[in-house]
């Protein structure tokens, strides 16, 4: 039953041909068709700007108070894009093969192929806009490396480049909502979707300022919403980052695929204490110049953690740079699943440097000798001494990475010019996600999903600076043609009613669910469930699963969301501005997702990506994957309870890349 | 740490709000400055209170989202930095802290210290923006080099994000450092070139149209700023618009 409509055809040829076949709707008939886009970021910004460019009537929605504020904005590292600008042999091809690999065979080859097509389009929209990228002296645009690649075909713009091309496409869409074609609506999230005769025809909405419930209707829906992060309560996601739409969706027949596939980020800056509200990622292009070091010696390791001895002491034969040491061929930059877990394996042997143990060195100490002495050479110092060379290496440094150095010292107190940072890895991304066929529909009709929100490009595992290039590909080269495809069916219809039987009974379901929320006069805030149910989901469903664990998780899961439905206190009134009431919704909704992902993780008895089963790892502790039992998307469909969710299995097939064993050494 | 907090509490735009006073204690020195209001909330919420609303979101001082006039000052004590990533360890034990919203008419107080700032989004809606489409149909990013030093202060200019301590800082309210990032931006670029005329004159006279206040170059917004926004842009900005008005374009 459910079909990817993938197109026929050789894999390059795939998407042209779908282009070229594809319905379209006329420029007259666009100007009677609504569209709701959900989320402001990349993906939501741009699929607002393009649809509304093309002359569909566009209605966007997001929580904060303005769509620049999206969590997209907070991206660090780069964008990637098969540009080949420094002719190191790299190719569409070669980043479709990048991503399939990264991702240990779990995605959709035609997506992909795709992915790497229209990512050099990006660059070149992103220019036009005037995002100020990184360039060399002669002008031209600078590249860096990222993890699980041998290329360099990161764009950037410092470690502030999801910002960047956020502003870029909240111009775009800021300029079509200068001329009306884009009506804007902040501070409002979504609070389910309508279906109107098995179509999604619109949604509910409440105005956060106010508390009133809205009713907007719409021949489709996109839903660029985002991850799950905060499922995990610690992530590097914001505080209003959330599932709620998709889960919304996901109860009203759309499918979730793969959700227990979520990202671990390697770099992050360590957990400080029990008041912690969220996690600092460093961005992964530090790995490009860092190197990532336990002591070899547990006394040495035992000696830092207690304070009595520094990181500079340690002599450089008593270090282990345990990615060196195992992965040669890629060193540092392994991907990150793969970089997560061997920090993980040593800090659970005992080599961890911090008071918990939960935390390993980034050092750039030779980063800046290395770059101290070729600023020597073309400055044309004769005999610099190391002090010399020391501050120019910490002048090129501080160029390339000086606002990740700034808000390392801001957060941990220490100086990474002068001792090394120590870093752990975080919940960062989620792979899992909202199931789409090629035209990023989901299984309900009408109903779309773009960017992080939709499970498709990445497989187990995303590579770096893939997930920018995802947002804006979806939002403004695929979704915009796409849509067409279903829309066209549509322009007779009319403009859509809100007025309807559906659209009364949702809003009521709704209004229900937010009463009995802030009648419950219960004793606890709405984080003390949230934390309880992030320690669980860390535990269990974290960096390594076992079937154990996970089913103990799923009877921890459900008791806490007995009890916080029966002791959860939300303060104030549901007519005025409420933030603890909008969170209590969002908890609400993780308190569901989180059984399904444990549910998830625990069908899928193979390790792939950042999805690891203990019971299944080489005898090295690498991931053992198992291709004949599961190289399948996992669907979860809603019947009523996460514990009854049926699983609908979509067979990957891979006709253009050969199975692997996914090697880094 | 053991706190006293004077927190402003204000029922919507229409009420006239007041100071409120409340203890905290166990406050850790690693703690960031929001996450002792979490902690403050917490107890409010657990004695049965109404919390104190306040914007935030990404809390790694990027968003722009959070907005705190803390001892008198944007975003606090520290400089360069965000409300969300000042840390505790910027306060002594026993100390007394007085918390505000941003204030300026044209940013009017949704509740406590959140506030609206729709009005930068409508400047930007005025003309902060290239005016091309979205269809990738574009000439190669490579095909227009720009020159490293000129790329490098657009970047600068662009890194502003929008949280407004520009005009809570000033004493005349302007929005001048905020919007001369946006103009400086694309003044810079060769992208930016045949709309800069035009987008200048629009962006400041939809500024003056919110009811933002004149510059009278204090420079306490660049001190403020966040992101170290230079007031060299506001010189461009100025230069620009009078350009742009003496050639009536």
């Amino acid at each position: 039953m459910l079909d990817s409509k993938i197109p026929e055809g050789p894999l390059a040829d795939k998407w042209t041909s779908h282009k070229n076949n594809i319905n379209l709707v006329n420029p007259a008939n666009k100007r009677l068709i609504d569209v709701i886009v959900v989320g402001t970021g990349l993906a939501g910004s741009s699929a607002a700007a393009s649809l509304a460019e093309m002359g569909y009537n566009v209605k966007a929605f997001c929580f904060q108070d303005s769509p620049r504020r999206a969590h997209s904005i907070a991206a660090q590292g780069g964008i990637n894009a098969a540009k080949n600008y420094q002719n190191d042999g790299d190719s569409v091809h070669r980043l479709f093969y990048d991503t399939i690999k990264g991702g240990d065979y779990r995605s959709r080859e035609g997506n992909v192929h795709r992915l790497a097509e229209v990512s050099t389009s990006i660059i070149d929209q992103c220019v036009a806009q005037g995002v100020p990228f990184a360039r060399e002296y002669g002008g031209l645009l600078d590249n860096r490396s990222f993890g699980g690649v041998q290329v360099s075909r990161t764009f950037y713009a410092k470690g502030q480049t999801g910002q960047q091309l956020l502003l870029g496409a909240y111009s775009a869409l800021s300029r079509q909502i200068s001329k009306g074609k884009v009506e804007m609506f902040t501070r409002h999230e979504m609070m389910d979707v309508v279906m109107v005769d098995g179509k999604c025809r619109g949604i509910i909405a409440r105005n956060l300022v106010t508390g009133e419930l809205e009713r907007h209707a719409a021949h489709a829906v996109v839903l660029a919403s985002g991850g799950y992060g905060n499922v995990f309560f610690l992530s590097t996601n914001a505080m209003g980052s959330n599932v709620s739409a998709s889960w919304k969706a996901h109860k009203k027949g759309a499918f979730m695929a793969n959700p227990c596939f979520t990202q671990i980020h390697p770099t992050c800056i360590p957990v400080s204490g029990e008041h912690q509200s969220k996690l600092t990622l460093m961005s992964e292009s530090l790995r490009n110049d860092g190197r990532i070091w336990v002591p070899a010696k547990k006394e040495d390791a035992e000696a830092i953690r207690k304070g009595t001895k520094q990181a500079v002491e340690i002599a450089e034969g008593d270090r282990d740079y345990y990615l060196e040491r195992r992965y040669p061929a890629f060193g540092n930059l392994v991907p990150r699943d793969v970089a997560s877990r061997a920090a993980k394996e040593r800090c659970d042997a005992g080599f961890g440097v911090n008071e918990t143990g939960e935390a390993v060195f980034l050092d750039y100490a030779s980063a800046i000798q290395r770059y101290g002495k070729t600023e020597g050479n073309i400055r044309g110092l004769k005999d610099p001494s190391l002090a010399e060379i020391t501050e120019l290496g910490k002048q090129v440094v501080k160029a390339k990475y000086g606002n990740l150095f700034d808000m390392y010292k801001q957060i941990a107190a220490d100086d990474p010019y002068e001792t090394p940072m120590k870093i752990y890895p975080a919940v960062h991304y989620t792979m899992g996600g909202l199931w789409v066929d090629y035209n990023l529909m989901t299984s309900v009709p009408g109903l779309y999903a773009a960017g992080e929100a939709n499970f498709s490009d990445h497989g187990a595992n995303r590579l770096g600076a893939s997930a920018l290039m995802q947002g804006l590909a979806d939002g403004y080269f695929v979704l915009p043609y796409t849509i067409g495809d279903y829309l066209s069916q549509d322009i007779r219809t009319g403009e859509i009613s809100s007025d309807s039987p559906e659209f009364a009974v949702a809003e009521k379901e709704v209004k229900e669910r937010i009463s009995h929320l802030i009648n419950n006069n219960g004793t606890k805030p709405v984080d003390d469930f949230h934390r309880r149910l992030g320690r669980i989901m860390w535990n269990e469903c974290g960096m390594s699963r076992s079937a154990d664990g996970l089913k103990k998780a799923i009877e921890d899961i459900r008791a806490l969301r007995d009890e916080f439905w029966a002791d959860v206190r939300v303060p104030g009134t549901d007519d005025g501005f409420n933030p603890e009431l909008d969170k209590a919704g969002r908890v609400a909704d993780f308190l569901e997702l989180g059984e399904l992902m444990c549910k998830d993780a625990l069908e899928r008895d193979e390790s792939c990506g950042g999805h690891f089963r203990e019971e299944f790892q080489t005898p090295e502790g690498e991931a053992l994957r198992d291709d004949d039992q599961f190289a399948f998307v996992s669907n979860w469909e809603f019947t009523g309870d996460p514990k009854e969710s049926k699983l609908h299995k979509e067979e990957l097939k891979f006709e253009n890349i050969e199975l692997k064993q996914r090697s880094y050494k | 740490m053991d706190l006293t907090l004077n927190v402003w509490r204000q029922n919507g735009p229409e009420d006239k709000g007041r100071m409120e006073t409340h203890p905290v204690s166990g406050v850790s020195p690693d703690m960031s400055f929001l996450e002792m209001i979490d902690m403050l909330n917490d107890q409010i919420i657990r004695d049965g209170g109404d919390p104190v609303a306040f914007d935030h979101d990404c809390r790694e001082g990027i968003c722009g989202m959070c907005s705190m006039f803390i001892n008198g000052e944007a975003h606090g004590p520290g400089r360069g930095v965000t409300t969300c990533q000042l840390h505790m360890r910027s306060f002594k034990d026993g100390d007394s802290i007085t918390i505000e919203p941003w204030r300026a008419s044209a940013f009017p107080v949704v509740k406590d210290l959140a506030v609206d700032r729709s009005a930068f989004d409508r400047i930007i809606q005025s003309g902060g923006y290239v005016s091309v489409n979205t269809s990738g149909e574009t000439l190669d990013a490579n095909a227009i080099p720009v020159p490293k030093p000129q790329a490098d202060e657009a970047f600068s200019a662009a890194t502003c994000i929008g949280c407004g301590a520009c005009v809570a800082s000033c004493k005349n309210a302007s929005a001048m450092l905020f919007v001369s990032a946006k103009v400086s931006q694309f003044a810079l670029l060769p992208q930016g070139q045949p709309e800069r005329a035009s987008r200048v004159k629009r962006m400041v006279e939809q500024m003056d149209e919110e009811g933002f206040g004149n510059c009278t170059n204090t420079g306490a917004c660049a001190v403020e700023c966040p992101k170290g926004i230079d007031l060299s842009n506001i010189a461009r900005m100025n230069r620009d618009f009078l350009k742009a008005s003496a050639e009536g374009e």
